[in-house]
């Protein structure tokens, strides 16, 4: 295939979908290349789509896009060895249209995606990898594929080739990832009656419930686990620094067997049917661990350009919006007959910094470190709040005022009254 | 079975069997230099064993193409780490 086009969109997950419908909906010639059999069959996420993200780039996309259930309820658990402290929002409100998030089934959702790239007039190949870029000098001019036939050249390449984007790191435009700039993320999905799961979680119709956890389930490390509730099954995973796992020499599938095995989670699971079995790493570095995106001929959006807001656990609207952002700036500057070099490219920096993208990133910049070099936040402080719960709910004969010098001794002892203090000002440094 | 077999036996693969993705560089880096094996405990679909005489044995039909190994392997660089041929590997159901 000798053939010109006017983009080339590298990965078929959330990012370059956006990026490749909205330049194909402009009007430009696209080729996206996938490397699964089908686009969706190497992605993994959670999954939460939210609405937002995807309503800028497809309005209606509520019409057919395949969606599970609509949350009306978040709850935020911290664990114990043998209990959780936590809170939830539930709303009513949630249940009034347009609804603002979903969860999904990715291999699903990312087909219908892929289906509406096509009809916007993109040509897309799958089970076609991408071995490298084809450059002339510092311009990317197009790339290599696995398949015969030799190079397929462009005007720009979008790298939308996710966390592990290979592209990138040959190129050299991002070094290697360092384990403690990643979390590793195990998941499964367990099949039940639609009917359980609306009992279970309290739910009726399309509604859904999403549990998000910290502390003991994962055994010291820098994680956070979750639940997530589809319509016939359940989404649970678990995730933490990659750094962490090798220190700690915990496996993964240890992990998530134990956190599975809480008395608080076993019975949401039970009787439930295991079908798959995920991993997946989510980029972790925040502001700082954000490359160089863009250059002479080519942009890097999504997981690749490391998009992720660890804090609020979002990814897959950040790929969405990056994507859009890279392919609205190629359209701008295709109307104005510019060309795709880095100097005009740098429009889409500029995009990124003015959109809620980049201010949340920059809002939380200092978080990875502090994170990373705090674990007290994921290991003393749940058992803490846990046992001030257990006190202060068992009665028993103590009266509550020697209930709360109990807890307060607990929290002196276990970190001084510096350290509390010190605790608080990180606290703020990473949220301010 | 073990209990990861277990789990990666819900999954779908198409094997390429005639290459695996993922190979180790130099064996005699792992089995004489290496005494951390961050491969073992990290990977996790245990795609990585150490033999009874050291070696380190890396057989890719269960990968799930997450990259944790090349990244890990932070002392030696000793992973040679690239995606399946188009169409090959992991086939998520679900994701």
């Amino acid at each position: 295939m000798n053939e010109q086009f006017d983009v080339i969109v590298v990965g078929g997950g959330p990012s370059g979908n956006a990026a490749a419908y909205t330049l194909a909906k402009g009007g430009l010639r696209v080729l996206q290349l996938e490397r699964g059999e089908y686009p969706g069959s190497k992605n993994v996420q959670g999954a939460i789509l939210y609405a937002d993200a995807l309503a800028r780039i497809i309005p209606d996309f509520r019409d057919d896009a395949p969606l599970e259930r609509h949350l009306i309820e978040q709850r935020v658990w911290i664990l114990d060895d043998t209990s959780y402290v936590g809170s939830s929002y539930r709303s009513a409100d949630f249940n009034k249209p347009p609804f603002n998030r979903y969860t999904i089934i990715r291999a699903q959702f990312d087909k219908w995606f892929s289906r509406k790239v096509q009809e916007a007039g993109a040509l897309v190949i799958c089970e076609t990898t991408v071995t490298d870029l084809v450059r002339d000098g510092d311009r990317v001019v197009g790339v290599q594929t696995d398949r015969a036939g030799g190079s397929i050249y462009a005007n720009a390449v979008i790298l939308a080739d996710g966390v592990n984007s290979q592209l990138a790191q040959r190129a050299g435009f991002r070094p290697e990832i360092a384990p403690r700039e990643v979390a590793l993320a195990v998941k499964e999905i367990h099949f039940l009656p639609e009917e359980t799961i609306q009992s279970r979680f309290n739910v009726t119709g399309d509604e859904g419930v999403v549990i998000e956890m910290a502390g003991k389930i994962t055994q010291g490390m820098v994680g956070t686990g979750f639940l997530y509730t589809n319509k016939e099954s359940i989404a649970i995973g678990v995730g933490c620094l990659l750094s962490d796992f090798s220190r700690q020499k915990t496996t993964p599938y240890a992990l998530l067997d134990h956190m599975k095995r809480h008395p608080a989670i076993a019975p949401l699971l039970a009787g439930g049917e295991m079908k798959e079995y995920t991993a997946h790493l989510i980029p972790e570095g925040g502001y700082h661990a954000i490359p160089q995106v863009f250059g002479e001929g080519w942009l890097m959006v999504g997981d690749a350009g490391m998009f992720v807001n660890g804090v609020h656990r979002e990814g897959s609207n950040l790929a969405m919006t990056t994507g859009y952002l890279a392919a609205e700036t190629l359209l701008e500057l295709r109307a104005e007959r510019k060309v795709f070099s880095a100097r005009n490219l740098a429009r889409y920096r500029a995009k990124l910094d003015g959109s809620f993208v980049m201010r949340d990133l920059r809002k939380y910049k200092n978080l990875p470190r502090i994170v990373e070099k705090n674990p007290q936040f994921f290991t003393a402080y749940p058992e803490l709040m846990n046992k001030a719960a257990h006190t202060l709910i068992s009665v028993d004969g103590i009266d509550k005022k020697a209930k709360e010098r109990a807890v307060r001794k607990h929290f002196v002892s276990a970190r001084s009254r510096l350290g509390l203090l010190g605790d608080i000002f990180k606290l703020w440094r990473a949220f301010e | 079975m073990t209990r990861v077999d277990e789990k990666l036996f819900q999954n779908r693969y198409r094997v390429d069997a005639s290459r695996a993705h993922v190979k180790i560089t130099d064996p005699d880096v792992c089995r004489v230099a290496c005494k951390t094996s961050p491969c073992m405990v990290c990977c996790p679909a245990a795609c990585y064993t150490r033999e009874g005489d050291g070696r380190i044995t890396l057989i890719t039909d269960g990968c799930l193409e997450c990259g944790t190994c090349r990244i890990i392997c932070t002392e030696h660089r000793n992973i040679e780490w690239t995606y399946p041929r188009g169409g090959y590997g992991i086939l998520f159901k679900f994701g």
